[in-house]
């Protein structure tokens, strides 16, 4: 390695752009280097080019000043960048990343790494989860921003967490019928964190806002919902759920089944963090139990246990899109200083103030849409856990139970769960819970998932890409490669 | 029968492609999930349980929505745009 810095970024949502937006002020080039064809990442993701017509207000809502903000910021620096869209990193080894681009692969070192890699939504399965026309909460609220479509003509809401109401929300408004917003959250729980959401009265306001709008469009909202099962043969025709009775909280429910008809249900348990890449550069994990997961450690400026490595955004953590360019720009100031490069300290320690503010705030965002602790006790021994590879509940509960797996990577091994083209990231946690409650232990007390190359599934074909052929478009668009668009 | 439905950005260019042997339509823009689930209800179905399948989460990170051409190529439908003259399968991931 020689002495010339060689700042990369993984990720150009807004933690990446902010990142990007610090370093190129301090005059230096960062890679940015990111999946999708436009910067933005998800909850800020724009539109494909051309012919899209919506503004950013129908796009966004109430945080269309932020998007347009992060959209901009990285458009001011576009030029001072080395930016790689619809490039996916699949590889992290010897401080260098293996990337692949349109058929072609390069690698490329790095003497600084900021990983702002983002989040999914969660699940837990639920018999009939694979039917067509369930989809996530955020690929719900995708189709209806990045392609203008919903995923169903009557959609139910499913899950918990704020993205629940705002999607229900964009769809109610984009002039979708909701079937209703069942939330598995028990009421009393929102009510008891309440106070520690008035840590944050703006974002608490507009939760808010949410649900009484959704109840003053006549959208029935339950509370404490355990779903049963999606009914349908080739598509979802039903949600089959019940309520808590003594968890609705105000609500009648007493355990009986319900059925709402519908032919979409968008479901989602908050996010989970994209930690493959802090895995395989070698980061220290720890359990975290705000997010039930394994976590890479960060320090408060978001250095990693790893040297030269850096988290930024809900890549390492959720906590949100502000909290993302917040921790974003406090990366690349730590970049900065580690370079022993002059950097803006007071700027750092008010970075720092922010996001411990919003740590707090998520705190109480957790106690209110907490995670169904219970989940593991009333899924039956064949409902599908592992979607890729087919692998039941009872198949993970039996490995653990005759004593063959005491953690998940042995699990995974033995049963195929995790093994499969998404590497867990759908089924970790179900497993996770599923071994905790067989083996009579906690959900950190059963291992974690270990990352493995690719990360994501690259084609056999992919060649090298070398000095003559620079990024080339391939001309036949129906090559199965990674790295077409997002 | 569509999975799929518009409600917005429907001023764009059509494209012309062919879907389990028959010729349909999407706009310019359009994913491949979201070319075929206007289209229809299914994008393939898993090799394991020959259950329909039609993607998840729309972000590039579930694996579901991969779909066959019918030269036999593999593509990942929410991430690839759909392009005139594409001849899809929605019958079988594995199926020759």
């Amino acid at each position: 390695m020689n002495g010339t810095p060689q700042p990369v970024i993984v990720g150009a949502g807004p933690a990446g752009i902010r990142a990007a937006e610090r370093l190129v002020a301090a005059g230096l080039r960062p890679l940015v280097i990111d999946e999708a064809a436009r910067w933005g990442g998800q909850i800020y993701r724009q539109p494909p080019d051309g012919g899209f017509a919506r503004p950013k207000a129908a796009l966004y809502g109430f945080e269309a000043g932020k998007a347009d903000a992060v959209h901009r910021a990285m458009a001011a620096i576009r030029t001072r960048v080395d930016y790689r869209p619809r490039t996916l990193v699949w590889n992290c080894e010897d401080r260098a990343l293996d990337l692949l681009c349109e058929g072609e692969t390069e690698t490329v070192p790095f003497s600084h790494l900021i990983l702002a890699t983002g989040a999914t939504d969660r699940v837990l399965p639920f018999p009939g989860w694979t039917l067509p026309g369930v989809f996530t909460l955020g690929g719900s609220q995708v189709s209806l921003k990045f392609q203008g479509c919903t995923v169903g003509r009557r959609v139910a809401f499913l899950g918990t967490g704020p993205l629940l109401y705002l999607v229900a929300y964009q769809y109610v408004k984009a002039g979708a019928e909701v079937a209703g917003v069942f939330d598995t959250a028990p009421f009393k729980a929102q009510a008891h964190a309440a106070a520690g959401l008035l840590r944050d009265p703006a974002t608490f306001g507009k939760g808010l806002f949410y649900v009484g709008w959704l109840r003053a469009h006549g959208i029935p909202v339950r509370n404490g919902v355990r779903p049963l099962r999606a009914e349908g043969t080739e598509r979802v025709e039903a949600l089959v759920w019940t309520q808590n009775g003594r968890e609705g909280g105000g609500q009648e429910g007493d355990g009986r089944e319900e059925r709402t008809v519908c032919d979409a249900i968008a479901f989602g348990l908050g996010l989970r963090s994209e930690t493959q890449l802090a895995d395989l550069v070698g980061c220290r994990f720890r359990f975290d139990t705000m997010d039930r997961a394994w976590l890479p450690e960060r320090d408060a400026a978001g250095r990693s246990s790893a040297p030269g490595v850096y988290l930024a955004g809900d890549g390492g953590g959720i906590a949100g899109a502000d909290a993302a360019e917040l921790a974003g720009e406090r990366a690349g100031l730590a970049v900065l200083e580690d370079l022993a490069l002059s950097f803006d300290a007071e700027r750092g320690r008010v970075l720092e103030r922010r996001l411990a503010r919003i740590a707090a705030f998520r705190r109480a965002l957790s106690a209110a849409f907490p995670f169904p602790q219970d989940w593991a006790d009333g899924i039956a021994d064949d409902t599908m856990v592992c979607r890729c590879e087919g692998v039941v509940a009872g198949s993970v509960r039996a490995v653990a139970a005759d004593g063959r797996a005491r953690e998940i990577n042995r699990a995974k091994a033995l049963t195929r769960a995790g093994m499969g083209r998404c590497q867990g990231r759908m089924c970790a946690a179900a497993t996770t819970e599923l071994l905790a409650r067989t083996l009579g232990t906690g959900p950190d007390g059963v291992g974690r998932l270990r990352a493995q190359p690719p990360i994501k599934p690259l084609p056999v074909r992919a060649v090298p890409r070398t000095a003559a052929t620079g990024s080339a478009i391939t001309s036949d668009p129906i090559i199965g490669d990674e790295g077409n668009s997002s | 029968m569509a999975l799929l439905q518009r409600v917005a950005e429907r001023g764009r260019r059509v494209v012309r492609f062919v879907l389990d042997g028959v010729p349909v339509e999407a706009l310019e823009g359009d994913t491949v999930l979201t070319a075929m689930l206007t289209n229809g209800d299914r994008l393939r179905r898993s090799e394991f349980a020959d259950s329909p399948r039609a993607g998840f989460c729309l972000m590039g990170a579930c694996q579901d929505c991969w779909v066959r051409t019918e030269d036999g190529q593999r593509l990942r439908a929410c991430g690839t745009f759909v392009a005139d003259g594409m001849r899809l399968l929605s019958a079988g991931e594995w199926q020759s």
